[in-house]
């Protein structure tokens, strides 16, 4: 497998640095791989996330005003580590607290919840909210739960723009659950990833065949069928999700997040048959959002989130915003 | 006299631990790509020599200081739900040992106990979900029942690692309830839990430690 990269071993270093260079207006801990954002924070509440690398430009890449004020990359889908994570919210909190938005993934839980023990004993005020949107996964206490993938990008955009207005840690944690519990997200993968130190795909899937529900690190989804259409693919898709949570009545925010190896044009056609699909189920998407945002290194393939929202969701999405990644004005 | 675990005996543990992972990295990596994410084996080397040169920089001179520096060393370096899980583990039984050199029998019995209770309460994990749990909570109920029953703390240690060793080999046709694995449902059978594998290693090596380390 071809990658452009100097060294499995350098990469996530290697990529750091090129993001350093490439974002002036941010900067980056090198040695905590931590990166951090210059817009002021003075007495407000302050967003920390991360995970594992491999899904940008979650999380580096919606670090800015308006959003996440650090985000801490772990190694390749592996968490990052509580003292990285302890080390980001010293540095950004004010005394108003800190809102931890985490991914639904045995190690990231652990992680961040050892990481608010240690910040809790330095008097840092911690909050966390989790993020397990995924569908595909059976929603069960025999099992990790729910995987966390495209709400996440909708819920720190909107509780960034809840901090960046003042609310309380109180008030843009209620926020963040209310939008976690009304997010729902399901994928497929064409392709399997490759993680650059195995050298060799995650799974096999052979061509002609796809991976319905496929979870960002690889993991299996709920079956593998013959590779569908896009129209075909679309009504999977919105099924899945729409059986899980009653969108009606109310406005909603939708993302369709390429998984890396998927061409932009793909996307919109795929975009289009989706559109098509909530307008049968008169699911009105108020805002919707697409291109490569939630990903698994080079795996081909996408992934659809709804979220339920309401006026005040629909204004936080609207706020200014001005990260590498997500970026507008008024 | 009763029977200690120096702190050069617990260094050793630590090491003969670090080098035995390394042995033993690929195995562990291929239990984990059957049922997990494939780097198991590579976290757990990067982890353990980590260690083994904290150890070596001499700043820790009790064990206390010593198993709190190992875990917190753990934890910033194993990385995802291991490193979280094997630091808790050292950092507990830290919390849960006296500020001296050494560990009596029931010091280090008290220790392993809170470690591992550290791990369950971390992981919310109990016998039977396919985890290092299943390696290491019989491990320490036999150890504890045998120092009751006025069994030697080496012939206890030797038995609470052949039960770590009965309680790994018991995952393999469990269907896993915790971390990565519980996403394949059904489909993590016919698999020996990874974790537990590791935990298995950690608790041979204290016995073999324990062998050559006890002073009379």
């Amino acid at each position: 497998m071809n990658k452009l990269i100097n060294s499995p071993q350098t990469l996530l270093a290697d990529a750091l640095r090129g993001f350093a260079a490439a974002h002036g207006q941010l900067s980056v801990d090198f040695e905590n791989r931590i990166v951090f954002s210059a817009a002021p924070r003075e007495g407000r509440v302050t967003l920390v996330s991360g995970g594992g690398s491999g899904h940008e430009p979650l999380h580096s890449g919606f670090v800015g005003a308006g959003m996440l004020d650090a985000a801490c990359a772990g190694e390749i889908f592996t968490s990052p580590t509580p003292d990285q994570i302890l080390a980001a919210a010293i540095r950004v909190d004010t005394g108003a607290g800190v809102l931890f938005v985490v991914k639904n993934y045995t190690g990231d839980l652990l992680n961040f919840e050892m990481a608010a023990e240690l910040a809790r004993e330095q008097g840092i005020e911690v909050a966390s909210v989790i993020v397990a949107d995924d569908v595909a996964v059976e929603d069960s206490t025999w099992t990790a739960g729910r995987r966390g993938v495209g709400t996440t990008l909708i819920l720190e955009k909107a509780a960034g723009a809840a901090a960046a207005r003042g609310w309380s840690l109180e008030k843009v944690h209620m926020l963040a659950e209310r939008i976690a519990d009304a997010g729902r997200s399901m994928g497929a993968a064409l392709t399997s990833c490759t993680v650059p130190a195995v050298g060799k795909p995650s799974f096999d899937l052979p061509e002609g065949e796809m991976e319905l529900g496929v979870g960002i690190h690889g993991e299996p989804g709920r079956k593998r069928v013959p590779v569908m259409s896009a129209a075909e693919l679309s009504h999977v898709l919105a099924e899945s999700i729409t059986t899980d949570y009653d969108f009606s009545g109310k406005p909603v925010i939708a993302l369709l997040t390429g998984l890396g190896g998927t061409p932009l044009i793909e996307l919109y056609a795929m975009f289009a048959e989706v559109s098509d699909r909530l307008k049968e189920r008169n699911i009105k998407v108020a805002r919707s959002l697409v291109g490569n945002y939630v990903t698994s290194l080079d795996m081909a393939g996408c992934s659809l989130t709804l979220v339920g929202a309401d006026d005040e969701i629909l204004d936080l999405w609207d706020a200014p915003v001005n990260t590498p990644a997500l970026r507008w004005k008024d | 006299m009763p029977e200690t675990l120096t702190i050069d005996a617990i260094q050793q543990w630590l090491n003969r631990f670090a080098s035995e992972i390394t042995t033993q990295a690929d195995w562990l990596t291929e239990l984990d790509s059957a049922i997990g994410d494939a780097d198991h084996g590579t976290n757990m080397v990067r982890g353990t020599a980590a260690v083994v040169a904290k150890l070596d920089d001499g700043s820790t001179s009790t064990v206390q200081e010593l198993l709190k520096a190992v875990g917190m060393t753990l934890v910033s370096t194993v990385g995802g739900a291991s490193g979280s899980l094997y630091g808790t583990f050292f950092l507990e039984m830290g919390r849960n040992s006296p500020s001296s050199v050494q560990l009596d029998a029931s010091e280090l019995e008290n220790a392993l106990r809170a470690g591992v209770n550290g791990v369950i309460a971390r992981g919310h994990a109990a016998v039977g979900d396919k985890t290092m749990i299943d390696a290491l909570e019989p491990a320490v109920t036999v150890l504890s029942r045998s120092l009751a029953d006025g069994r030697q703390l080496h012939g206890s240690i030797a038995a609470a690692a052949a039960a770590a060793t009965t309680g790994r080999d018991s995952t393999e046709p469990l269907v896993a309830r915790k971390g990565r694995a519980s996403y394949l449902g059904d489909r993590s059978a016919g698999h020996i839990d990874p974790g537990a594998a590791s935990a298995t290693i950690l608790v041979a090596a204290l016995a073999a430690s324990v062998g050559e380390g006890i002073a009379r």
